[in-house]
């Protein structure tokens, strides 16, 4: 039987399928940070289980760091707690933990592939939605909860429903000044946030075999912004190059090995997806988010849309109760839109090709009267490329401040937020009613677009520069 | 987990699709090491005012919704973040059910872990019993998992689907870890097999 990638990596890891249950999955790698993992280390240790394989966890503190006087102890009294807990957790359990002070520090889902952890065809989870990130390798990988952090602990496994497959393919190229993140807006917008419940995407196109490792990380990132529960992306010669050297890449005799079983797991030629979605790279323009929920975007040139243009009366509600919450009016262009805060970062932009081409439109720039602008590389590795590269200098002279890295404003944990009525410019994923602060307006956007707008204190069509 | 018994309780309408989980519990709350507590922050940004008092605009503000058991609500709900202090804050504040058309992956994989059954209608059938509630604030609801049933006053009762595994999990309380270890002679023999196919992953 011809089978998709998704299918292969499902067989591979069934450890128990029997009537009755739901089947068992391997699980590979486990992934961790400080805010979903300390009651999964509780319930362990109340049950006097063990970690079964802690050679197969990485963990990091990415949630509640401070991105700038790292060097002071963290004022508050419940993050600082969550950290030492991490901290303690890992320690006791054997655990190899980048933590604040270490150069390997950063956002979990840039951290983890700077060292190779992941690799194709494995089996990966993280108690945070976004581990969906490293389909990028080819790897199914997918967010879980606490309950399932201590599952995965205790056993190696995960009791799974097999999903239904979900081709999106991206034809042609995309424009220039289009990236992954627009691939990713558009396709939440085409589908909705539910559109990919119950499913596993496989990104398949010209426009995504054309985009860099950071680029499909950026869009596998945002698959469970479209309801699905992973996003991948078929390995090929990029992703080996990739890899290639890396600390936990296979070695020497290994690595043939590995390379021969990555090339065997792409989707076979006629494999049958349960749906399939395509879009035209040309036709992505570069997208703003312009209400509380990342489906709801428009192309940079349009307008925010009127609530009577949804023939949906969920949709229309929807679009109400957004453009109250955002203090728009229907019909406002796009580009009238001011913005008061810049925020490059997160596990979705925060790799050093998203501070390349921010740097790009903002060399030379000043940020605009009453915008902060704020540039959060996602680890001290891209925080040291980004300086050997001089894009620090870029963007200090622009009027940026250039911070440690963590999550930061993607979420706003670590005393980084929005204040109530502000708004931002985001290269995060989410743009939910408060997400990056009580009361604050999200437009979800690509580095480039973030740039653009901070030297112009609203939106602009990069296209146009 | 305590056992899901058969029983019959208020019924909470949330008429809005897409409740994201960073509604039902925002960030500034995710920093507990602890399972429990997060029942007074479920819906923080909604449901409380800037000076901490209640939004009397709020729907789970309404007296007639307290001390509900149940959650009826729109498509979608729970999507977002994996965060399952989402379920810990609804089943701390008291619900151990929702009804919707439709929830997020993730989110409906913490409701059954934490005690939360989570059921499935059709588009029609949630109108009906957002009509009824509507109509009757207040009303109970019985919902009988056993027989996969629930039952309302003004006979818009339904029987519904669920995965006979999360059906036995919820009934019996049983934990989910338990359950697996049975099957560690099959884990560990897999482990084996992967060493072999896989040795780079073990290097």
């Amino acid at each position: 039987m011809k089978k998709t990638m998704y299918e292969k990596i499902w067989d591979s890891h069934l450890v128990v399928d029997e009537a009755g249950q739901a089947p068992l999955i391997y699980v590979d790698r486990h992934l961790m940070h400080e805010v979903t993992s300390p009651q999964a280390f509780e319930g362990l240790k109340l049950s006097g289980r063990k970690v079964r394989n802690p050679h197969s966890i990485l963990a990091t503190m990415d949630h509640c760091v401070p991105t700038k006087n790292r060097h002071l102890p963290i004022a508050d009294p419940i993050a600082k707690k969550q950290i030492e807990t991490m901290a303690d957790n890992c320690h006791e359990n054997g655990l190899n933990l980048y933590d604040m002070k270490n150069p390997n520090n950063g956002v979990i889902h840039v951290v983890v592939p700077e060292h190779g952890f992941v690799h194709p065809g494995m089996v990966v989870v993280c108690g945070d939605s976004h581990t969906a990130t490293h389909g990028a390798f080819g790897a199914l990988a997918f967010g879980i909860g606490t309950s399932e952090v201590e599952h995965v602990m205790a056993t190696q496994t995960l009791p799974q429903k097999k999903s239904k497959t979900m081709q999106v393919v991206v034809n042609g190229s995309l424009s220039k000044y289009a990236s992954a993140k627009d691939i990713a807006l558009a396709i939440t917008g085409k589908i909705g946030t539910a559109g990919g419940t119950g499913y596993v995407i496989e990104y398949t196109g010209s426009a995504i075999r054309e985009l860099s490792m950071e680029g499909r990380m950026t869009l596998c990132n945002m698959a469970i912004e479209a309801g699905a529960r992973a996003g991948l992306v078929a390995p090929d010669e990029k992703t080996y190059e990739y890899l290639k050297g890396r600390e936990f890449a296979p070695a020497g005799d290994y690595w043939d090995q590995a390379l021969a079983y990555w090339k065997s797991l792409t989707s076979d030629e006629g494999a049958e997806f349960d749906t399939t979605v395509v879009l035209e790279g040309a036709d992505i323009a570069p997208q703003v988010s312009w209400g509380t929920s990342p489906e709801q975007v428009v192309g940079v040139d349009g307008v925010v849309p009127s609530p009577d243009s949804f023939a949906d009366e969920g949709k229309r509600k929807a679009c109400e109760g957004a453009l109250a919450y955002m203090g728009l009016t229907a019909n406002t262009k796009i580009t009238d839109i001011p913005v008061d805060l810049v925020f490059i970062g997160s596990c979705t932009n925060g790799r050093i090709e998203d501070f390349r081409i921010a740097a790009e439109v903002a060399k030379g720039t000043k940020v605009a009267p009453g915008v902060t602008a704020l540039a959060v590389p996602g680890s001290y590795h891209v925080k040291k490329q980004a300086e050997d590269e001089g894009l620090d200098k870029i963007f200090i002279e622009a009027g940026w401040e250039w911070r440690d890295p963590g999550c930061s404003m993607c979420l706003a944990m670590n005393g980084d937020e929005l204040t109530k009525g502000q708004r931002s410019a985001s290269t995060s994923n989410r743009n939910f009613e408060g997400r990056q602060g009580k009361g604050g307006r999200t437009h979800l956007v690509s580095p480039a677009m973030a740039a653009a707008a901070a030297a112009a204190g609203h939106f602009v069509d990069i296209r146009t520069l | 987990m305590e056992p899901y018994l058969k029983h019959d309780s208020i019924a909470a309408l949330m008429d809005r699709n897409n409740v994201d989980t960073d509604q039902i519990i925002p960030k500034q709350f995710l920093k507990k090491v602890e399972r429990s507590g997060f029942g007074i922050h479920l819906f923080h940004d909604w449901r409380y005012n800037d000076d901490g008092s209640d939004n009397a605009e709020f729907e789970l503000n309404k007296p007639a919704f307290k001390g509900a058991k149940i959650l009826v609500a729109g498509d979608n709900f729970g999507c977002g973040s994996s965060r399952e202090h989402a379920p810990w804050a609804i089943a701390d504040y008291g619900f151990n059910t929702i009804i919707s058309t439709s929830y997020a992956d993730i989110f409906y994989n913490n409701c059954f872990k934490n005690g939360i059954l989570a059921i499935r209608v059709s588009q029609e059938q949630l109108e009906q019993l957002m009509a009824e509630i509507n109509a009757n604030e207040g009303a109970r609801f019985t919902v009988d998992l056993e027989n996969q049933q629930v039952i309302t006053p003004a006979g818009n009762g339904f029987t519904f689907e669920i995965d006979p595994f999360r059906k036995g999990n919820l009934l019996s309380g049983l934990d989910d870890i338990g359950l697996t270890l049975k099957h560690v002679d099959k884990i560990s023999a897999y482990e084996v097999q992967h060493k072999q196919n896989f040795p780079w992953l073990w290097a």
